[in-house]
């Protein structure tokens, strides 16, 4: 980690930490409520962390210019390590709330342990965590690679890396201590969404610069891609989390939004969320190491711009659909309908594109499971658009709004594309990364390939039997004409597919445990007989620059 | 078109401002209208703020991430008006920062809770989901009871509230504390009817006197939940299915 930088680029980290440090200080011993003052320590802890690590290797012998002439795969060596922390940690504590839902006494009467508590940690953990990690690590290694060149910094993705982490730490250590503005999918509050706008900017800045300094003429689409994630999610999150503090010192804020307004601007972040987090990022990581795997290149160029540029445009107008039959006016409710119905076009593209691209590599599939793993995920982002399209239109979703088939929707997308994604691209950059010829154990990778399968087919399909029972029997009337069924003979009703979701979702960790512990392993295994391809190093070198 | 896009991926910055562009214009027409359309939000004369102890229950009901499993928003369906009320219209919200209209029914929808159960109900259904409804899977709450509830800040909150468009006064916020605790106490106060209306209900929530705590903040709020203005009872419109 340190022993790339040099003795100045050392002491600049040094400052940045003490800054860091200070600001800590300053929180906890400022505050106006606990909350703030023990994330303040926590900032603290960090930075001073982080610092005694620096100051450890302060001496240690300076790289020499011969640095410049490699790839920077450091930072994307630390992130597939806190990818692989972060998804067994938030697939645990997603388990755990689904098993709490079967049986509420999982709480353990505890305050901090409720249900309203623990999910955000759930869906910040694997959202932000997870999948945050997995396209911050990937992104760094994609871009110097179709690029030709090296990182544009040698501090900042180490600020971008960590301080992303710091980020997901305060949002994770917050929920259970009560801290949260209760935005779904943007619940931390003001201090954190602030940390989190310096990092992006800079995660925005070193992007742009790093792409300047390309040796191809032409940008590869997969950056098209990563780069409408970094700019829409900056739009996105600033936009949705404007706020005023209750003070300086204080956790709470109130945000600048209210009533309709905010949740059409809520909706708009959350569902662009999915579109430029959940999507636009995994398809950045699908453009690259699925044609890699299979030796083959993208079936189609134009589909590829065609499908980009549909998405950048579409999606950002389908958020109103999350707000049918409410107070949001009529128009803007049809509007989000009818573009989330013509958004299928694009996203069927992609999905096409990366399906076709396997033709003629088929025998691969069948045989290695870390191509299947980006074949399966492919094929769930086309199901799972379809599904999103459909239940966008007004009627199905009068039918399935409020119950679980909600939520059986984003574990297709979110287990069956981003998570099968992530990890079949994880294999193949794990091994590349660390100079191995291969993952540990093959034969774990296919256990976690089936396990991860049927992990989530039993989550889905238990909670379209659970949202669809649920939404009928709501509705459902007697002979007599009243409803037949009060609201808690509708949850009675929920407990079976509880606990056959939990089952699922309990395999599902399994098999990301055995991935973590893949991973692991081969990082701490032999290196290869053959290192890796002589031209695997940026081109400004070749070129003798 | 084509052609063009072979050029345009040439240039980094032509690509982000592209992107940028291209990416502005679905909420520049979705939600800037928003903010300009009178018809957007009823008009409700009858409109009345959060209460300090309201607004500490409501901050606690965001604590809790109650949102995880509860909307308030009916929608405008013939089996929701008919099992929840009136459905929701946006001016009941317009207070609300952030809303909490939820996504999802674990359990029922909260948008008109307030009054159709006693504080007794409400309090022993937060200490213990299961003694009053034996099948619920709702997390119990009982830690409220005893958890005095913070009111030396309330005037920062009403403050903060005040500068995004709540038509707080200076008095009410002056005020805050000790209008919060009178809310929660037996003798009731001339001072906090006069600022916050007649009909505003101050009696210890949690059937304790003695002490100002989260439950009788939070049994506060969901007491008022639906009752802030009638425009939701005399909207003659019927639901739409």
């Amino acid at each position: 980690m340190i022993a790339q930088l040099t003795r100045a680029e050392r002491e600049f980290a040094l400052l940045v930490l003490t800054l860091l440090a200070s600001c800590g200080l300053v929180m906890a011993a400022g505050a106006n409520d606990d909350l703030f003052a023990l994330h303040g320590g926590l900032v603290l802890a960090f930075a001073v962390g982080l610092g005694f690590l620096v100051l450890s290797g302060l001496h240690t012998p300076e790289p020499g210019d011969s640095r410049l002439a490699e790839y920077y795969d450091d930072p994307s060596r630390a992130g597939i390590v806190l990818t692989m922390g972060w998804a067994v940690f938030g697939l645990a504590v997603g388990d755990w709330v689904a098993w709490m839902l079967a049986y509420p006494g999982l709480t353990f009467d505890a305050a901090w342990a409720s249900f309203g508590r623990i999910r955000p940690m759930h869906t910040t953990g694997v959202i932000f965590g997870f999948g945050g990690n997995a396209l911050i690590a990937t992104s760094f290694h994609v871009v110097q690679r179709t690029c030709r060149t090296r990182l544009a910094g040698q501090f900042s993705p180490w600020f971008v890396l960590l301080g992303y982490n710091l980020f997901c730490l305060l949002a994770v250590s917050g929920y259970p201590l009560g801290v949260t503005q209760s935005k779904e999918y943007a619940e931390p509050e003001w201090y954190v969404d602030l940390w989190l706008c310096v990092v992006w900017v800079t995660y925005l800045v070193l992007y742009i610069r790093t792409l300047a300094r390309r040796r191809e003429p032409h940008i590869y689409v997969a950056n098209w891609y990563y780069l409408a994630f970094i700019i829409v999610v900056a739009m996105l999150h600033i936009v949705n989390n404007i706020a005023m503090p209750v003070a300086w010192n204080h956790s709470r804020a109130y945000s600048a939004f209210a009533g309709v307004q905010d949740a059409m601007t809520q909706w708009w972040y959350g569902h662009n969320a999915v579109a430029f987090f959940l999507t636009a990022g995994f398809l950045g990581m699908m453009y690259y190491y699925l044609p890699v795997r299979a030796g083959r290149p993208i079936f189609s160029y134009r589909m590829s711009i065609i499908s980009f540029w549909g998405i950048t445009f579409l999606y950002m107008w389908a958020g109103s659909h999350h707000l049918h039959y409410t107070a949001l006016p009529h128009w803007v409710q049809t509007l989000g309908m009818t573009f989330s119905l013509i958004l299928l076009v694009p996203s069927w593209g992609s999905a096409a594109n990366a399906l076709l691209t396997l033709n003629g590599a088929w025998d691969r599939v069948r045989d290695d499971a870390t191509l299947r793993f980006m074949m399966v995920a492919a094929l769930f982002y086309g199901l799972t658009t379809f599904e999103g399209s459909f239940m966008a239109i007004r009627a199905v979703n009068s039918l399935s709004h409020y119950t679980d088939w909600t939520v059986g929707h984003v574990h297709a997308g979110a287990l069956g594309w981003v998570a099968l994604i992530s990890f079949g691209a994880l294999y193949s950059l794990t091994p590349a990364l660390w100079g191995r010829a291969r993952m540990h154990s093959s034969w774990a990778v296919e256990a976690h390939f089936w396990l991860a399968l049927a992990g989530t087919l039993i989550y889905v399909f238990s909670m379209w039997n659970s949202g669809v029972i649920q939404g009928l029997m709501w509705r459902t009337y007697d002979a007599g004409g009243t409803l037949a069924y009060s609201f808690i003979d509708t949850v009675v009703a929920m407990h079976p597919y509880y606990v056959a979701r939990a089952i699922g979702g309990a395999l599902f960790l399994v098999g990301a445990a055995i991935g973590a512990w893949n991973v692991w392993m081969t990082i701490r295994g032999p290196l290869a007989a053959t290192q890796r391809a002589g031209d695997d190093r940026p081109l400004t070198v070749l070129a003798g620059e | 078109m084509f052609g063009l896009h072979y050029r345009l991926e040439k240039h980094g910055m032509a690509l982000v401002l592209g992107i940028i562009l291209v990416a502005s214009i679905g909420g520049l027409v979705e939600i800037a209208p928003l903010f300009t359309i009178d018809e957007t939000v009823e008009d409700a004369p009858d409109m009345r703020l959060y209460t300090p102890l309201e607004l500490a229950g409501r901050n606690i009901y965001i604590r809790e991430g109650c949102y995880a499993c509860h909307s308030q928003m009916i929608r405008t369906l013939r089996d929701e008006v008919e099992r929840y009320g009136p459905y929701s219209l946006a001016v009941e919200s317009k207070y609300d920062h952030p809303m909490q209209w939820g996504s999802k029914r674990t359990g029922p929808d909260l948008a008109r809770i307030g009054g159709k159960y006693s504080d007794e109900w409400q309090v022993a259904h937060l200490i213990d989901p299961r003694a009053v409804v034996p099948q619920s899977i709702m997390p119990s709450y009982r830690f409220l009871v005893t958890t005095a509830l913070r009111t030396d800040d309330l005037g920062l909150h009403l403050k903060a509230l005040s500068r995004v468009g709540v038509p707080y006064t200076d008095e009410m916020v002056v005020n805050a504390t000790a209008d919060a605790i009178a809310q929660a106490g037996t003798d009731g106060s001339d001072g906090l009817t006069s600022r916050y209306g007649t009909a505003t209900q101050a009696r210890p929530f949690d059937g304790n006197p003695g002490q100002v705590t989260e439950m009788d903040a939070l049994v506060a709020y969901l007491q008022i939940l639906g009752r802030l203005t009638d425009a939701a009872h005399a909207n003659r419109q019927p639901p739409e299915e």
